[in-house]
């Protein structure tokens, strides 16, 4: 074997361990999941092979799942929203801060160190009929009666928010603090007031980290199941619910396939949009 | 010949310089190899041999603290085969899981509702037992081995083990005892209560406090549109669908809700915390009866110990009194002490003819329609 021949196989050997686990981890799960999708439940239980698009026509023609889709849409937007105006003057003071930006970050993902279902669950503790919030409210003499703030789509939108904030902020961040300070200096000594510095010269600068953390927090949350479970209502669903219930309630794994690859697909191609004009390197930066 | 004695053995040629530090470790590596790759397809063959595990599944929170406290714990001291015990919230999560899993992974659940041993049975899951190795199978209540057997004739996959009942648990600081009994199972769609009532997110029992509340019986639902309306009318009234036991004890105990349906055994415990939480069964109010599942591919004669031990009087009545609910024993038979006659739904006739129970044909045969339906109903349509 030539020294080129045995130069073109190495990063081949080196990415194998990977290449193998996404092709067994991913790919081929996600082969069982098409191939399901074109069952059918039988009444008697078990599923009937073969190449069936009823599941297929139900999921893309029943208007029950695409207003549920999109109302999945709209909270993961609205959430992606409030992450972003959130996030970013937080990534923007962490950026600009001088020597204690690794004790923030710290305190930024610290959050990542309790379980995701234990965060979400405190929100009970807070807004709860007896809850912090409510019992504060009632010892200042504010209310006299505990306020119902719970189970309702604006605290599903508030939990996701919860989990979602530190991946914009450090997508931000990432992008903030890649930036030339001296840019800014050089729009002031051109007369642009500090304001007018942001506006034209760092924002458009970070617009990539802000889009990467939308991506990631609109992906996380238009996937979510377990927020609307824990904190919505009798009618709070996000079309992961739906999956879950095809699966695990009617046990139509069939339809559950459709439905979920359904919601692949609509994410697959924002991620492609977002690709196409702004590359997946700051997501990986940011994820970094 | 086991693994800790290959060790060893191996390490003492190694010591003794037999072997050479690079084959010493090479051996060591190809064995951890092996076994790993060996594990996931021995399970089936160890089931049959040794055994020195078995895997129960159950509903957590209070019931399994029971079962692990009164019957896992000194069933291992006694037989050294220990009890992996875990849990799920409910009947089809668990049966999905089953369905994806390698036969022998799961041995025993809990399962509620002949409805489910139907049901099991229907996805060929069931095995056999032999009965002569559970001799306590002598002391339960015949209603409750008849109703299994009237799905597997020729051999029991289960042995009952508890029974209950889902009804209707209010705060009583808001709702008296008076308003509950004159409303009965219509308190779930009174406007009165709205944004503090409460329900579990399960078909079954949406259709059967429908059929109640419209006036039906839940064995044979006519007006399938009317009942539909009432689970619609309850859903828009409603604050919150619990999901399990343990959400709908901290749901009431919060004051989140004043009035939900809820297990009795929950409920008892709730009450025994100290909470003012009402308890009534409206007439036909939902019966059901649990039992201890052996899963086909599990270790058999394990799993026969255990049911065994579990049936035994000491241990089951330590269990009931922990979990709340009565146990399967024959309260003709066996004296259930002090405490047990004082559980919500208890029969001390032994024949259960005070309870309705969900007809398992009849609710099986509608599952597949009234599971999607309940999906889009819960979603405003």
């Amino acid at each position: 074997m030539s020294i080129e021949q045995r130069e073109a196989r190495q990063p081949w050997i080196l990415l194998s361990p990977a290449l193998a686990a996404i092709v067994m981890l991913l790919i081929v799960p996600l082969v069982f999941i098409v191939v399901y999708s074109f069952w059918l439940k039988s009444a008697a239980g078990a599923d009937t092979p073969g190449f069936f698009l009823d599941n297929w026509q139900e999921a893309l023609t029943d208007p029950f799942y695409r207003d549920i889709l999109l109302n999945t849409l709209k909270i993961a937007a609205i959430t992606t929203l409030v992450c972003a105006l959130l996030g970013y003057p937080a990534a923007f003071f962490i950026a600009r801060s001088q020597g204690n930006k690794v004790g923030l970050l710290v305190l930024l993902m610290l959050p990542f160190w309790i379980s995701y279902i234990i965060r979400t669950m405190s929100w009970i503790n807070i807004l709860g009929v007896s809850g912090a919030l409510n019992s504060a409210m009632i010892w200042l003499g504010i209310i006299n009666e505990p306020i119902q703030m719970l189970y309702n789509e604006t605290t599903v939108i508030l939990g996701l928010v919860h989990f979602l904030l530190p991946f914009m902020v450090l997508n931000i961040f990432v992008s903030l603090d890649g930036i030339d300070t001296n840019l800014e200096d050089a729009a002031s000594s051109l007369g642009a007031t500090r304001w007018q510095g942001f506006l034209q010269v760092t924002l458009p600068l970070s617009l990539p980290g802000l889009a990467a953390g939308g991506l990631l927090c609109f992906v996380l949350s238009a996937g979510t199941y377990i927020t609307p479970v824990i904190l919505g209502g009798p009618r709070d669903a996000m079309f992961a619910n739906l999956v879950y219930e095809a699966i695990i309630r009617q046990l139509n794994w069939p339809l559950g396939s459709a439905l979920s690859l359904l919601l692949l697909a609509v994410l697959g191609v924002l991620v492609i949009i977002y690709n196409r004009y702004l590359g997946m390197a700051q997501l990986a930066k940011g994820l970094g | 010949m086991d693994d800790t004695k290959r060790y060893e053995r191996l390490r003492e040629r190694f010591q003794n310089g037999d072997i050479s530090r690079r084959r010493f470790f090479g051996l060591l590596g190809a064995a951890g190899a092996a076994y790993g790759l060996q594990m996931p397809f021995a399970r089936q063959a160890l089931a049959a041999g040794d055994v020195s595990q078995v895997r129960f599944d159950g509903w957590g929170g209070v019931v399994s603290e029971a079962f692990r406290k009164h019957a896992f714990d000194p069933y291992t001291d006694k037989t050294g085969i220990k009890v992996i015990d875990g849990t799920f919230p409910g009947g089809d999560e668990y049966l999905a899981l089953v369905r994806a899993s390698q036969p022998g992974e799961y041995n025993i659940a809990h399962l509620s509702g002949v409805f489910d041993y139907a049901r099991y049975h229907s996805f060929d899951l069931t095995s056999e037992l032999n009965l002569a190795n559970i001799p306590n199978m002598a002391n339960v209540m015949p209603a409750l081995m008849n109703a299994f057997k009237s799905i597997t004739p020729d051999s029991l996959s289960a042995a009952p083990y508890d029974y209950g009942t889902t009804g209707l648990a209010y705060n009583r600081k808001f709702i008296s005892d008076e308003e509950m009994r004159e409303k009965g199972a219509k308190i779930l769609i009174d406007e009165k209560h709205k944004g503090k009532i409460g329900g579990w997110s399960d078909w079954r029992t949406r259709m059967w406090y429908a059929a109640l509340q419209t006036g039906q019986d839940p064995n044979n639902i006519e007006d399938t549109e009317a009942a539909w309306e009432a689970v619609r009318k309850h859903r828009d009234l409603a604050l919150k669908y619990w999901a399990s036991g343990a959400e709908l004890m901290s749901l009431l105990a919060e004051e989140e809700i004043h009035v939900t349906e809820g297990w009795s055994g929950r409920i008892f415990a709730l009450q025994e915390q100290g909470h003012d939480i009402g308890y009534y069964d409206p007439p036909n109010g939902f019966g059901w009866q649990e039992c201890l599942f052996v899963l086909k591919g599990s270790p058999m004669s394990a799993c026969e110990e255990l049911l065994n031990f579990m049936l035994d009087k000491e241990t089951s009545i330590a269990v009931a009194e922990g979990q709340s609910y009565p146990p399967a024993l024959d309260p003709t038979k066996v004296d259930l002490g002090d405490k047990i006659p004082k559980l919500p739904a208890f029969d001390p006739t032994g024949t259960l003819s005070g309870l309705t129970f969900a007809n398992p044909a009849y609710w099986n045969g509608n599952e597949a329609e009234w599971s999607k339906e309940f999906g889009r109903v819960q979603r405003g349509y």
